[in-house]
């Protein structure tokens, strides 16, 4: 592998500095699943890397019925889905986090490496889509909001700038009456990456019989994890009915705008943006009315 | 080269400081520095599970871990597992049952057994395979290894009554 330096950063104001002061030579590393592949591969390069997994703000994970939830850019999957408050709020979450990789990539790999690896694939996107996650990036001088769905601006690319760093990923206190579901289509059964996915949000009304809201967003289907915000809208103010669900499918199917390669092709991919559509909305409405 | 680092870490239950580049594995930190030969180098990618390490009690790929990471941490490779004398039941019952042919995976399959079991005494067939799903075995087809954990999970559960 390429010669660098390491720092395990102690503090926020540490990493910015770094990262302010070597530019893109600077990289940051969560769980290293991602990263030490690509330095070994020379796919990225770095003089140094910069640890975050020992900044407290990276580190949080918490929860409360007014803020929602916080997990921050460093913390790993088996922290998040062993926590009560993720599993007993988010289950959509538990089902991405629980997929990606084995046990052994799951002891390391975080949500926040997922998100700015920024795989048109990457399990945990669609579904924090869905939950209206909200990025909070941090650089020496700013700190700022950046919603989720416009954080991705090409395969291996976002909006952060050098400088910059990923804190911690925000999602608000489910609505009542909601569910949410996350669901990949894969040839086998574990350690595959996701031919196509979707991840569903919907809110019911209180009798559970009318969409009063949704969110969907899919996966592989373009060069960056998708936001069809058209599917939400076909499902909002409707009956919970296999017409509406049927609506808000091809609403995906058309958003889709899928490539072939080795993994899949472009006509598959647009039948499962349909397919993977219906069952995570499926799944959701399932959930939210308690099942 | 230059920039190495001095790194200490608790290594099977001993204190060790050692020196090492940021870019070196904790794989390669093992087997070339420490000449701990247990774990393996199969993809070096984080597919195949065979250099699997506990490390502070998590599950973890040692490819995929930077040397320099293990400083302050605690970390088990297959040799802690193996006892001073004789074999660990999951050992020994890899043997019983034929849980392996070339051996190469072995080591990894059997650390990353003792992660679950260490979790979770009593786990379901399907447990043992999800659990097991990150190592790769290009030999046995696997069903004798999930026996194999399954059986060691027996053993060391009468052992605990017993004690
Ligand atoms: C065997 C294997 C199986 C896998 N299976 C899956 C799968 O099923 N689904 C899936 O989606 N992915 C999978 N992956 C990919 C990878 O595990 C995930 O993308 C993981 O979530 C990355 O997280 P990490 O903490 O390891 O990231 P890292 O490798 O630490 O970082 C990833 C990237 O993000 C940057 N970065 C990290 N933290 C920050 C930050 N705070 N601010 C700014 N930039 C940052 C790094 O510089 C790097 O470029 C797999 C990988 C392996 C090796
Ligand atoms: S050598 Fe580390 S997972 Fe294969
Ligand atoms: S025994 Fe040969 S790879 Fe498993």
């Amino acid at each position: 592998m390429q010669a660098f330096s390491y720092v395990s950063a102690r503090t926020l104001s540490e990493a910015a500095d770094i990262l302010a002061r070597e530019g893109d030579q600077a990289k940051c590393l969560s769980g290293g699943t991602d990263l030490i592949v690509f330095l070994r591969e020379g796919r990225r390069s770095a003089k140094v890397v910069v640890d975050v997994k020992g900044i407290p703000e990276l580190n949080q994970l918490g929860y409360s019925p007014k803020e929602g939830l916080t997990i921050g850019a460093a913390v790993p999957l088996h922290r998040i889905y062993n926590d009560a408050h993720v599993i007993e709020h988010y289950p959509g979450l538990i089902d991405a986090a629980t997929l990606i990789g084995g046990i052994a990539i799951q002891g390391r790999a975080t949500l926040g490496g997922n998100v700015c690896t920024a795989s048109p694939a990457g399990d945990s996107i669609p579904i924090l889509i869905a939950y209206e996650t909200t990025c909070i990036v941090a650089s020496r001088n700013v700190t700022k909001a950046i919603p989720l769905e416009k954080f991705f601006v090409g395969p291996g690319r976002t909006v952060l700038q050098p400088g910059e760093l990923l804190v911690a990923l925000k999602l608000p206190p489910p609505k009542p009456n909601s569910g949410a579901a996350y669901l990949r289509f894969i040839p086998r059964n574990e350690m595959d990456i996701a031919v196509t996915s979707a991840g569903a949000m919907v809110v019911l009304d209180e009798d559970k019989r009318r969409f009063v809201g949704a969110r969907l967003a899919l996966g592989a289907v373009a060069p960056t994890p998708l936001f069809v915000p058209e599917a939400g809208a076909a499902l909002t103010g409707q009956p919970v009915s296999d017409e509406a669900i049927e609506a808000a499918a091809r609403a995906a199917q058309a958003a889709a705008r899928p490539i072939t390669d080795m993994r899949g092709s472009a006509e598959q991919r647009k039948h499962l943006s349909y397919v993977m559509t219906k069952r995570a909305l499926l799944r959701a409405i399932e959930r939210a009315r308690g099942g | 080269m230059s920039n190495k680092v001095l790194v200490t870490a608790t290594i099977n239950d001993e204190e060790r400081s050692f020196v090492c580049e940021p870019r070196q594995s904790l794989l390669e930190v093992l087997r070339d520095v420490l000449h701990l030969t247990g774990a393996k180098e199969g993809c070096n990618n984080g597919n195949c599970g065979a250099c699997a390490v506990i490390m502070n009690g998590v599950l973890v790929n040692s490819c995929l871990v930077l040397g320099v990471e293990a400083n302050g941490a605690a970390i088990t490779t297959i040799e802690g597992i193996t006892p001073k004398e004789g074999l660990h039941p999951l050992q020994q019952k890899f043997l019983e049952d034929a849980a392996l042919q070339c051996g190469i995976c072995t080591p990894g399959f059997i650390v990353a057994a003792k992660a679950l079991l260490d979790k979770n005494p009593n786990p379901t067939e399907q447990e043992v395979r999800y659990w097991l799903a990150g190592n790769l075995c290009r030999c046995t087809g696997y069903d004798k290894i999930v026996r194999a954990v399954l059986d060691a999970a027996a053993t060391l559960r009468a052992e605990k009554q017993a004690a």
